[in-house]
């Protein structure tokens, strides 16, 4: 590449925070979202994952809640380029939740209340890759961060952990989301630079 | 969507105006520049001479102008980014730059919708692009603008926005200070603002609110308590603080 931009320095490096590329920093937790920020009272809440068959398996709030938690500390990268690291959530893994659904399909389409989509792989959502979040750093997640919960699959870029998730659809066919519609990679992958399409 | 790649184009500065002493806008010319939407932002990469880069997003705020590429860059005290471009860059530097990017931040000229437009602060950049392109498509929809700052000193694009553009209703907030004799003290934004400066719901218009993340996160309450539906009302939140 060769680029230099003159005279500009930048931060001093911490050279023991590694990033992925075109990451900076951050210490509050900034908010990105396409619209109003959608407000679901708990007894109306609901989960539900949408097999390719068309079986739904359903969770209220209180089912939600009666399932084993886990309470991972991950680090976020967001699109618009800022990461903020261990960062600490409590909710249900994925895999608790897809315990007894039976699929094979390999695609999943996450929608949320509000009417916001994202795409992903099934694989991505297993394995201790994700969970549906409902506490951050110890007290109830703030609405504006997606509450009352969210999915959570730190390994890709931020927009994957859909906010105010209602519900995931196993699908057999790959379904881009809204951003991913919107010009946005479809996999995003932080380490790999995925922020766009064609990246 | 149209699946082309966004590249990194050396896009070299030809023009500086001040907006306000902290606040100012560069003009890009950009080689081979796609075009855009009004409402969409690029990323902006620098990088030091050790090989050390870092990108920011920045809206831009002018319509499609063959290879020009216009952005109002706030100084944000302390930041790597905003004080280098709003101070150091000179005419002739040049920078790395690829967009556009966004497409659901839009307005297209073809939009019949009466729209409203809330900013707060910087948020004005991506709507002024707004402004901008339905002046120069002669479009009639009828637009207002709703402009929330600290004090008058602030205002982007002052004199422009002063000037008559018939269709375009432009009201200024104050939330710290105010001109001499300005009726509404200062303060945030509320639903009487929202309620006089911009439509009624019935009217259904297309809503674009951008700013800093606690001000959109009100003005949109706002909108939705209002009866607006949520799916016309688009957000930007520039971040990072708030929320
Ligand atoms: C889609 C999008 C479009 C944007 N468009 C514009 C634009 O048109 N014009 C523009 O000036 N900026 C815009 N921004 C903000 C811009 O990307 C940078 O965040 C901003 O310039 C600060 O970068 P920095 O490197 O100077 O500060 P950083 O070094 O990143 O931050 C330094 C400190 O300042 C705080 N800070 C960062 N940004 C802001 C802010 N905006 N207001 C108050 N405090 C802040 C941080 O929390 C931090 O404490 C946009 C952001 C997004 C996501």
């Amino acid at each position: 590449m060769g680029f230099i931009s003159r005279g500009f320095h930048g931060r001093p490096r911490d050279e023991g925070v590694k990033l992925p590329p075109g990451q900076y920093l951050v210490h509050d937790f900034p908010v990105l979202s396409a619209g109003p920020t959608p407000r679901v009272p708990l007894d109306r809440w609901e989960f539900a994952i949408d097999t390719e068959d068309g079986r739904t398996h359903r969770w209220s709030w209180r089912e939600l809640m009666a399932l084993p938690s886990e309470t991972p500390t991950v680090d976020l990268h967001c699109v618009t380029k800022w990461s903020k690291l261990g960062t600490a959530w409590k909710g249900v893994s994925l895999d608790t939740l897809f315990a007894d659904v039976e699929s094979s399909a390999e695609y999943a389409l996450v929608y949320s209340y509000g009417g916001y989509t994202t795409n992903l792989p099934v694989e991505d959502l297993l394995d201790g890759k994700a969970w549906i979040v409902y506490e951050f750093d110890g007290e109830e997640l703030a609405a504006a961060h997606g509450g009352p919960a969210r999915l959570l699959v730190p390994h890709l870029y931020l927009w994957k952990s859909a906010k105010w998730v209602q519900g995931i659809r196993l699908l057999n066919e790959d379904w881009p989301g809204f951003w991913e519609t919107a010009g946005y990679h479809n996999y995003g992958d932080p380490w790999r630079e995925q922020r766009y399409q064609g990246d | 969507m149209n699946g082309r790649r966004l590249v990194w184009r050396i896009a070299r500065l030809v023009e500086i105006r001040d907006e306000t002493p902290s606040a100012r806008t560069l003009v890009f010319q950009i080689p081979d520049w796609p075009g855009h939407l009004a409402g969409q932002h690029v990323d902006i990469r620098l990088t030091a001479e050790d090989g050390y880069s870092t990108q920011r997003s920045y809206s831009i705020a002018a319509p499609a102008d063959g290879e020009r590429v216009e952005l109002t860059i706030q100084r944000v005290p302390d930041g790597e980014v905003s004080p280098y471009l709003s101070e150091e860059l000179a005419v002739g530097d040049e920078v790395e730059i690829r967009g556009p990017v966004g497409g659901w931040f839009v307005w297209r000229p073809d939009g019949t919708a009466p729209v409203l437009l809330v900013a707060g602060g910087s948020g004005i950049v991506p709507l002024m692009a707004m402004i901008r392109a339905r002046r120069q498509a002669g479009s009639r929809t009828p637009f207002r603008l709703v402009y929330s700052l600290r004090e008058p000193g602030e205002r982007y694009y002052a004199g422009e926005l002063r000037r008559p553009d018939p269709g375009l209703d432009v009201t200024y907030l104050y939330t710290r200070v105010v001109p001499d004799g300005w009726a509404r003290p200062p303060g945030r934004l509320t639903v009487a603002d929202l309620n006089t400066g911009g439509w009624p719901a019935d009217f259904t218009p297309a809503c674009y609110v951008c700013g800093p993340t606690g001000f959109v996160e009100t003005a949109a309450d706002i909108l939705l308590a209002m009866g607006h539906d949520a799916r016309a009302i688009k957000t930007e939140r520039f971040g990072p603080t708030g929320g």
